[in-house]
């Protein structure tokens, strides 16, 4: 087990206010929202022991993203 | 799976590494603390060090829970469970933390001991109510993520109106850690290697967010990028964190910005601060005891609180002699500079707590480094 490690999983479902199903990469697995809040299914969260702890902000996602794709290659001379 | 292979890729990581190929200054050396084991992980996993320039430095810092909880409260949780109708229940790298004796909770359990692996607190909890008759201790340990699932856990307890269930709390924070390594004296005497700045923690910080680290960046002068933890991620933190050196910037930036806010998580920061109190020392492994943390649990919470329904004596034992592991914490000697790493110490049979875990320095360079040994002379104590 990664003590630290949480991982983004996709909402599929809420239980009830407290809990939902996410998907780890076609795992199904119960989780608690109690320190989050506003969850709906098809929201990405960040799962750590058995909690979401964040929801994953999908457009600033996207942005890192695009900004690893900008980074392009060197100008400078490289020895 | 989506928001994780798209940080992975290969052609990518190429790009951002040409980037820092590019941008770094020949005339100096960069170090750089990746404070969290999570990113210890990834550095050794993905193999990152091999795509960057041979004068910039990773050191391993201490954010391993396993491998920073001192050998005392593992021994005092061991001791714990010699009580006769006790579950003792935690994560499950806990119970292969080897004591001086070479006892473990894994051990312990094959002789006997009621001893649970659980994955989620909540899980302790539903233990505690399937078994009345039995005292539930939950070993709690971790840093600032794993802290408020500990304190659901004990709102929970309290209005399920559970009376069998306590916390055995070792939780710890992250930015005292950090205080203490660039300014206590003990350390530098200890020895440490030079800092240039801070890749900080992901999931700590998705809980606690990026102000708590301007003090560093202030104070000590030192940037600190918050980073995701995917190899992308950590390509691009050490990327900025170069940028913020040669432009002689010294501040905090926020790589992760999927998932860290400013502000962090507050629901979970109130419900922490509602539960647990600073406590005034607390003994770290490798970084000794260091002022104000580690948390404990408030005396109106005491029915919830391990230390306080048992007797739970405060107990400084060494660590085997062999073990580097302390030094290794402070990011003064690496994995392979300890005599027995890969021979007597192994995962499956670790002598020392940065074994144990995977996010552990010996373990990640044990499974996925061993085979690396640059940069080894760039090391060195002072
Ligand atoms: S290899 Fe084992 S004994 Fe050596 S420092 Fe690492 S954990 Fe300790």
């Amino acid at each position: 087990m990664l003590m630290c490690l949480a991982i983004p999983a996709c909402v599929e479902q809420l239980i009830n206010e407290n809990y939902a199903i996410v998907n780890l990469g076609g795992i199904r697995k119960e989780i608690s929202l109690a320190l989050v809040e506003d969850i709906v299914p098809g929201d990405y969260v960040i799962v750590h022991v058995g909690f979401a702890l964040q929801k994953l902000d999908q457009t600033e996602a996207e942005r890192t993203l695009a900004m690893f794709a900008e980074i392009s290659a060197p100008n400078k001379e490289n020895i | 799976m989506k928001y994780i292979d798209e940080f992975r890729t290969g052609t990518l990581a190429q790009k951002i590494a040409a980037k820092i190929a590019s941008e770094v200054s020949l005339q100096r050396d960069y170090h750089f603390m990746e404070f969290c084991g999570g990113h210890t992980h990834a550095i050794s996993r993905f193999g990152i060090i091999d795509l960057l320039p041979e004068n910039v430095h990773m050191i391993h810092g201490p954010g391993c829970p396993v491998c920073v909880l001192p050998i005392g409260r593992v021994e005092n949780a061991i001791r714990l469970t010699q009580t006769p109708r006790l579950i003792l229940c935690s994560y499950s790298d806990m119970l292969r933390i080897p004591t001086a004796s070479g006892m473990s909770l894994l051990k312990a359990k094959a002789q006997g001991a009621d001893v649970r692996i659980v994955y989620s607190s909540s899980d302790a909890i539903k233990i505690a109510q399937k078994n009345p008759q039995h005292q539930v201790v939950f070993f709690a340990i971790g840093f600032e993520t794993t802290t408020p699932p500990t304190a659901v856990a004990i709102r929970q307890a309290q209005a399920l109106g559970l009376n069998n269930f306590t916390v055995f709390c070792n939780h710890v924070l992250t930015p005292s850690a950090i205080s203490h390594i660039l300014q206590s004296a003990e350390v530098r005497q200890l020895g440490i290697v030079p800092l240039d700045g801070f890749i900080g923690p992901a999931h700590v910080s998705v809980v606690i967010g990026s102000q708590p680290y301007k003090y560093f960046a202030e104070e000590f002068q030192k940037p600190v990028v918050i980073a995701g933890f995917e190899p992308l991620d950590v390509m691009q933190a050490i990327l900025m964190l170069i940028h913020q050196i040669n432009t002689g910037r010294a501040e905090v930036e926020n790589e992760f910005t999927r998932a860290v806010l400013p502000t962090g998580n507050i629901k979970a920061q109130e419900l922490v601060a509602e539960i647990f109190e600073l406590r005034r020392i607390f003994e770290w492994r490798g970084l000794g005891l260091v002022p104000y943390s580690a948390l404990k649990i408030k005396s109106c919470y005491a029915d919830f609180d391990a230390e306080q329904r048992f007797q739970i004596p405060t107990l400084s034992i060494a660590d085997n002699k062999a073990c580097e592991c302390g030094a290794i914490l402070r990011g003064v000697k690496r994995p392979q500079d300890c005599k027995i790493f890969g021979t007597v110490c192994t995962p499956e049979n670790p002598i020392g707590s940065c074994m144990v875990s995977s996010e552990g320095a010996c373990a990640a360079h044990y499974s996925y480094g061993r085979f690396r040994e640059r940069n080894h002379s760039s090391m060195k104590e002072n």
